[in-house]
């Protein structure tokens, strides 16, 4: 083992720049990994949140009031709760619509004239399987224009997107790594180079090629953990800053940027990473490296 | 020992620089090593501690083949061999101490006796007061005995000086040889690279002449009067069986 330096790898450049490089790529690393895991989780919640329940949407009235058709409004809940598989059909108060359209329009934005339709929140019994298109046919003939949504479209679309986005962050976070590594590469052969004297001393006295490595692997080590630390922070106050910014648009919508354990684990994660694949990259090169030698 | 059996080394293209070499180091055997400039010692030197690999011909070390014996075996081999580089090539970032303590540690000696080991030897060769300075600070001559004391602390079965004397009085230079000799008698193979026909000659030992890339033995049969020192007389395996030139 290694007890101390026999290489003055300290003194060489490489010391200068890796730290800082690694540090803008766990920094880009973080945020893209921060983006995959709060879309993910996002997309769960919504996911879960929408599993288990449909929305009938009844078209307005003619006055444009929600609930000034209680006859079809009766009938559409009717047939939704006499139909096997649903556990329960309540229509959302005028007020509850209006607050879903505010978002959008803004509160106190929604003109008192403003045509809006009924909708019934209908919960499924738990592994409920039904024909849809038949429920969709029995609500029409009681109350034309009723449209059955059982968000499957939607939900579908939502996850094709969160997971393109996912494996485009987590391809990002890849290439980081192959570029972290491509540096370390470059900063031990430099290191090699600078060295090459010593190096050649310590060979012919007997050190074996892994004894050399292991001073290199150290010191690639400390600096990427350095540096992956830093990033680590910088990522940490970038995030705090879009919760921030996130929170103050209170859109439902959005996924919600809180650090969860998970994302505080994945993030932690990548200056441990960095490390590693510094240290195997430094390892790895150099006893390549000095495998040519006799 | 060591085994050279045709021999010949060349750099990438260029013209073969040590032809047809055949020799035979003994165990406890003595050699100077002599020559013109560019006439291959420090080539011969360095196949010799395995920092080179011949173009031709087969080297044996340790009853091993260096042609086919596994390459995780060779730092084994290299810790046998004790290293005087012309240069120097002390490592300046470290101390004395910490340069000489470098092939103990390399071979994984306990770190409590290294240093007692160290600065024992650096007391004999009169560095005793030294052992925290680092090379730039020191003079040649020391710098010499830091380098001499470094290939001698893991006594290596083959010590290998190229020039050793060459930055030193002749009084240091002697004490250095005295040095090499009792190395000598307690089983330790000695071969010496050397432009000094002076220094040579105080000493019976026989001598490895290299010229042109093709080497030739003088066997110095009879001793010189030397004013070396009684001791300085070689063992009676000194002279080995060396195989006798080979061109």
């Amino acid at each position: 083992m290694a007890r101390r330096r026999d290489l003055p790898l300290e003194r060489d450049g490489t010391g200068r720049f890796l730290p800082w490089l690694i540090a803008l790529m766990v920094y880009l690393a973080c945020l893209a990994l921060a983006g995959a895991i709060m879309l993910d989780e996002a997309s769960g919640r919504w996911q879960s949140g929408l599993t288990g329940t449909m929305t009938a949407q009844i078209p307005a009235a003619d006055s444009g009031k929600s609930d000034e058709h209680p006859a079809t409004i009766a009938a559409v809940l009717d047939v939704l709760k006499n139909t096997p598989g649903i556990r329960d059909a309540q229509p959302l108060t005028t007020d509850s619509v209006i607050a879903l359209i505010e978002p959008w329009l803004g509160k106190g934005n929604v003109a008192s004239d403003l045509p809006i339709p009924v909708l019934i929140d209908i919960q499924l019994e738990e592994n409920a399987t039904f024909d849809t298109v038949a429920l969709a046919i029995q609500l029409e003939q009681v109350a034309p224009g009723t449209r059955l949504d059982d968000h499957e479209i939607w939900i579908t679309r939502m996850l094709r997107l969160s997971q393109t986005i996912g494996a485009v962050a987590m391809t990002i976070v890849i290439l980081i790594g192959i570029a972290a590594a491509a540096t370390v590469v470059f900063a031990t052969r430099t290191g090699l180079a600078v060295h090459q004297g010593a190096i050649e001393v310590l060979h012919i006295i007997g050190a074996r090629d892994t004894y050399i490595a292991r001073q290199f692997q150290v010191r690639a080590m400390s600096l990427a953990l350095r540096g992956g630390l830093l990033g680590l922070i910088l990522a940490t106050m970038t995030l705090a800053l879009l919760a921030g910014i996130a929170g103050n648009l209170e859109g439902p919508l959005l996924p919600q940027l809180a650090v969860t354990p998970s994302l505080w684990g994945g993030l932690a994660a990548l200056p441990l990473a960095a490390a590693l694949i510094a240290t195997l990259t430094a390892r790895i090169t150099v006893v390549r490296t000095l495998s040519r030698l006799p | 020992m060591l085994r050279f059996q045709n021999v010949g080394l060349r750099y990438g293209l260029g013209p073969e620089v040590l032809r047809d070499v055949n020799l035979h180091l003994a165990p406890g055997s003595f050699h100077f090593l002599t020559g013109p400039s560019g006439a291959g010692k420090s080539s011969l030197l360095k196949l010799m501690y395995l920092g080179l690999q011949p173009s031709r011909g087969n080297i044996s070390m340790f009853n091993q083949d260096i042609a086919t014996i596994d390459r995780a075996e060779l730092p084994g081999l290299r810790r046998r061999v004790g290293v005087v580089f012309q240069n120097f090539r002390l490592l300046d970032h470290l101390s004395t101490l910490d340069n000489v303590a470098l092939p103990l540690r390399i071979a994984g000696a306990k770190e409590g006796t290294v240093r007692d080991h160290v600065a024992e030897l650096l007391s004999w060769v009169g560095l005793g007061n030294h052992l925290d300075v680092h090379p730039p600070t020191l003079s040649d001559g020391e710098k010499q005995r830091v380098a001499i004391a470094r290939a001698v602390i893991g006594r290596p079965s083959l010590l290998l000086a190229d020039e050793p004397t060459g930055s030193v009085d002749l009084e240091q230079g002697l004490r250095i040889l005295h040095l090499f000799e009792q190395l000598n008698k307690i089983g330790t193979t000695v071969v010496i690279a050397t432009h000094d026909r002076g220094l040579i000659k105080r000493f019976s030992h026989p001598v490895l002449k290299l010229e042109r890339g093709k080497l030739k033995i003088n066997r110095r049969a009879a001793p010189p009067a030397s004013p070396a020192s009684p001791e300085n007389q070689p063992p009676e395996n000194s002279g080995g069986q060396q195989d006798g030139p080979t061109s």
